[in-house]
């Protein structure tokens, strides 16, 4: 029986095949889904801000992006993944609302984008698929059969990376 | 001096629960005006609620949803956001443009006009909340044009709960519930003060620890 995981906002969790990892309602949040193809082990964060030195409360972990992945791979690692296995996908970082002033809050879709792949490069993870950007909400659902990322949108239909 | 949601005394949020009072009946007399039709209120609740149960505001994170979200400028900076379900949109679009609720069945889909209409319900509510929040603190509170989106809770919840993710773990939101007659429109109210806002609102307020 396949185990489902519902991680939400600010969480993160990795499991063992067989299982399904799934994040409702992406929105200027990004969805940082690791897989290592040889253990099937998979991992999902569902990060909220780009970085973790800019907070004034930065006790969890899972909600910012270079802090999370570095979490999340090493939860990955105890499970018996391999580090040069990993492969990341990401999804999420939309822009929900258009002021036409670039203020912080307009541009932090995309910058929660920059810094996971700023942390993913760092730890040396290729990123091979991404679904970034736009202005609509994403739920995504990592399976640990094969890897693959679906992405469901409401209006933008479904896809898979 | 940042002030964290979690640090918040009983009366500071007794005092914030009042301006949720002040600022949703307020908004529930426009909306009244605005329809020319008698609006019932309740007493709005004030909930904190960590991260991860967020989207499970108005039914779950995939539930669609209507946002609109207006910058506020002046003495206090920030934003504020007006949540309501489609259906309560909907009711809301048809009472204002004196419509049959228009029967689409794809729920995302709003017309132009409709669109337009949310956008002055949003502002309409959120500036009169607004008011009587910078009347009642003597403070320049000034909203921008209103934005709107329509997705899902959960994407459209990240917008203010990103900016509570800067300084704490939990979001703090107005549920105000108007009704009309029978039906009943349910909308969430979201003020987001940017981080050095907190210490001035209280302090206008008079309840600064």
């Amino acid at each position: 029986m396949e185990k489902l995981l519902k991680i939400g906002m600010a969480e993160l969790d990795s499991a063992c095949h067989p299982c399904m990892l799934t994040t409702l309602g992406l929105g200027s949040c990004v969805g940082i889904a690791l897989y290592d193809s040889i253990t099937k082990i998979s991992g999902l964060a569902h990060i909220m801000l780009p970085s973790s030195l800019q907070a004034i409360n930065n006790s969890n972990t899972a909600k910012f992006a270079d802090t999370a992945i570095v979490k999340l791979v090493d939860d990955m690692i105890k499970l018996g993944a391999c580090k040069s296995n990993i492969k990341a996908k990401l999804a999420g970082g939309a822009q929900m609302f258009n002021f036409s002033q670039s203020a912080d809050i307009i541009r932090i879709g995309y910058r929660n984008v920059v810094s996971s792949k700023e942390k993913l490069e760092e730890l040396g993870i290729p990123i091979i698929a991404e679904d970034t950007g736009g202005s609509y909400g994403r739920t995504i659902e990592l399976y640990s059969d094969d890897g693959r990322l679906v992405i469901k949108t409401v209006g933008h239909g479904v896809k898979q990376i | 001096m940042a002030i964290s949601i979690n640090d918040l005394n009983n009366l500071q949020m007794d005092v914030l629960r009042e301006i949720g009072n002040i600022g949703a009946g307020n908004a529930a007399t426009a909306l009244a005006k605005m329809m020319n039709k008698r609006i019932d209120m309740d007493v709005p609740k004030i909930n904190v609620l960590e991260f991860k149960n967020v989207s499970d505001i108005l039914g779950g994170a995939e539930t669609l949803v209507v946002g609109i979200l207006l910058k506020v400028t002046g003495d206090l900076t920030g934003n504020i956001m007006f949540m309501l379900d489609i259906e309560s949109a909907r009711l809301l679009v048809s009472i204002l443009m004196g419509e049959e609720a228009s029967k689409y069945t794809d729920a995302c889909e709003f017309n132009e006009i409709e669109q337009s209409a949310l956008k002055e319900i949003g502002n309409i509510l959120a500036g009169s909340y607004l008011s009587a929040l910078s009347s009642l603190t003597n403070l320049l509170i000034m909203p921008s044009i209103p934005d709107l989106a329509v997705d899902m809770a959960g994407a459209i919840l990240s917008v203010p709960a990103i900016e509570f993710g800067k300084v704490g773990d939990t979001v703090l939101y107005i549920e105000t519930e108007f009704a009309y007659g029978p039906s009943v429109v349910v909308g969430d109210f979201f003020l987001v003060p940017d981080i050095d806002s907190y210490e001035t609102l209280l302090k206008a307020l008079g309840v600064t620890n």
